[in-house]
């Protein structure tokens, strides 16, 4: 497969580029080291740009208005987007507008009226509530926040773990077990408003994220209606599982993003710094440091590319997103240690990104399935589905 | 495993001396009147000079005597400053007055239990 990118795909690239270096890294400067959101009027000005280059929403499909670009031009653009202090987690401080949750595009007319739409207006925010107490990687087993049927609706009872926004969200999708007898055959995905009576976030989770937090929640006794559930009853594990496998795709590409431009400022450094009278770029031991950032960057790039164009092409991507997701979170781990040990006690300080960059990038290797879980995907597909 | 949500901690008076001795660490604080009612929760961030002990040599030199403070070293003081404001607003039904003034433009909701 050739990833060189066309002239179209460059010219994106190069316009999101600049937008990153003029925009976003100048305002970032008078920022807290860990701030994940923009002055009100800042992210205004920086969003009617992102609409005049035709860029925002750019993960929101055509027939809803997005702007129609492939996904691997994305993953091209989402690696560009990444490349400033808070980019792993907000990239470019959310100026280039969300698509919403995956699933909800799945939705019938009436939830979409109710929860997609206006989520795509902005109006509206969402949680993703699938990990629990007792496990995220294994949502099937680990799953045991229940929903028993009671006047003409559900009544969920249980907790979630590590989610990111529900206490700012108007709504989630949350998944709860509707059959005991039957595994991931027997979970349902439903959609619930954050005033539902029974529905609470009951604090947060503190990590090594200060920028943002993830919650824990607790339904007690919460009862919605038939209209809430997502899909079909007894189904949502493939709703949850869909989901997963396409997020690896961009979730790469912002570790991939993070990398490079942590290298870039580790090949700086070593081109200016003098120690012992002689520049560090002409040390053999950081040489050897820069080329294995290289060959991280090159090598978690090829299989993100490599996992985009599966997807694009409409071809079975689960084992190459996998791939990309292992290539790019522990490389770019790697890569930003490596560039902190080159800046010397510089890199372990506030006054450089790369601190918040080390940090964020740890979570990297456990969020959206630890690296064990995409070794198993890995594995199964080498091994056979016999394994299972 | 407790988890512990609000400050806590003994209140100290309001001092340029007591600010003084305080660690340049990162963290929060919240600053009360003379009766404990707390009007401002704060954070000490990345970016300020000596951490904690700077941000409140500020708050006493703005707002003179009369006030209490206390503090927390925390290096996650971005979201415990959140989850302080959260909780603040769950406990009273309200932002303290001086973060009202300007409150955070994405700020959340917490039910704790």
């Amino acid at each position: 497969m050739d990833f060189e990118p066309s002239s179209e795909q460059q010219m994106l690239i190069d316009q999101v580029r600049r937008f990153v270096r003029e925009e976003i890294i100048p305002l970032e400067a008078k920022l807290d080291p860990d701030a994940s959101e923009l002055p009100a009027e800042d992210f205004k000005r920086l969003t009617d740009k992102t609409k005049a280059m035709g860029l925002f929403g750019i993960d929101i499909p055509k027939e809803f208005g997005g702007p129609d670009i492939d996904i691997v031009t994305r993953v091209l653009l989402a690696i560009e987007m990444a490349q400033h202090r808070a980019g792993l987690y907000v990239p470019c401080y959310g100026t280039f507008g969300g698509a919403g949750l995956a699933q909800i595009f799945e939705a019938n007319e009436d939830q979409k009226e109710r929860y997609l739409y206006p989520t795509l207006r902005g109006e509206k925010k969402p949680f993703f509530g699938l990990t629990e107490p007792s496990g995220g990687s294994d949502p099937a087993r680990a799953i045991q926040t229940k929903a028993e049927r009671k006047d003409n609706g559900w009544v969920l009872n249980g907790a979630k773990l590590f989610i990111s926004g529900a206490d700012r969200a108007q709504y989630g999708i949350v998944f709860a077990r509707t059959d005991a007898s039957k595994g991931r055959a027997g979970i349902t995905c439903f959609i619930i408003d954050s005033d539902t009576p029974g529905f609470h976030v009951r604090r947060v989770v503190h990590t090594l994220r200060s920028s943002s937090y993830a919650t824990e929640l607790e339904f007690k006794d919460c009862w919605v209606s038939d209209h809430q559930v997502l899909g079909e009853v007894n189904k949502g594990f493939a709703v949850a599982n869909a989901r997963l496998t396409r997020q690896r795709i961009p979730y790469a590409a912002g570790c991939i993003g993070v990398a490079i431009a942590a290298h870039e400022m580790a090949i700086e450094w070593a081109k200016m710094r003098t120690t012992f009278g002689e520049k560090l770029a002409n040390r053999q031991a950081v040489q050897w440091m820069l080329v294995d950032n290289e060959i991280d960057i090159r090598t978690a790039k090829h299989f993100t590319l490599e996992a985009a164009e599966k997807a694009r092409r409409e071809l079975p991507f689960r084992t190459e997103a996998a791939i990309a997701k292992l290539t790019a979170s522990e490389g770019g781990g790697r890569v930003v240690d490596r560039a902190m040990q080159i800046h010397g006690g510089m890199g372990m300080t506030k006054d450089l990104p790369l601190e918040r960059w080390y940090r964020e990038m740890r979570i990297r290797r456990v969020g959206e399935g630890p690296s064990e879980v995409q070794r198993m995907v890995i594995a199964r597909e080498i091994l056979g589905s016999n394994l299972r | 495993m407790s988890i512990r949500l609000r400050l806590d901690k003994p209140w100290q008076p309001l001092t340029a001396e007591t600010a003084t001795r305080l660690p340049g660490q990162l963290g929060v604080y919240q600053i009360a009147d003379a009766k404990g009612a707390v009007l401002y929760i704060g954070q000490a961030g990345g970016r300020s000079i000596f951490g904690l002990r700077s941000e409140l040599l500020r708050e006493a030199e703005e707002r003179g005597p009369g006030c209490q403070f206390r503090v927390e070293v925390n290096m996650q003081y971005r979201s415990r400053w959140f989850e302080l404001l959260m909780v603040h607003q769950a406990d009273h039904g309200a932002l303290p007055p001086d973060n009202a003034k300007n409150p955070p433009p994405t700020l959340g909701r917490l039910s704790p239990a």
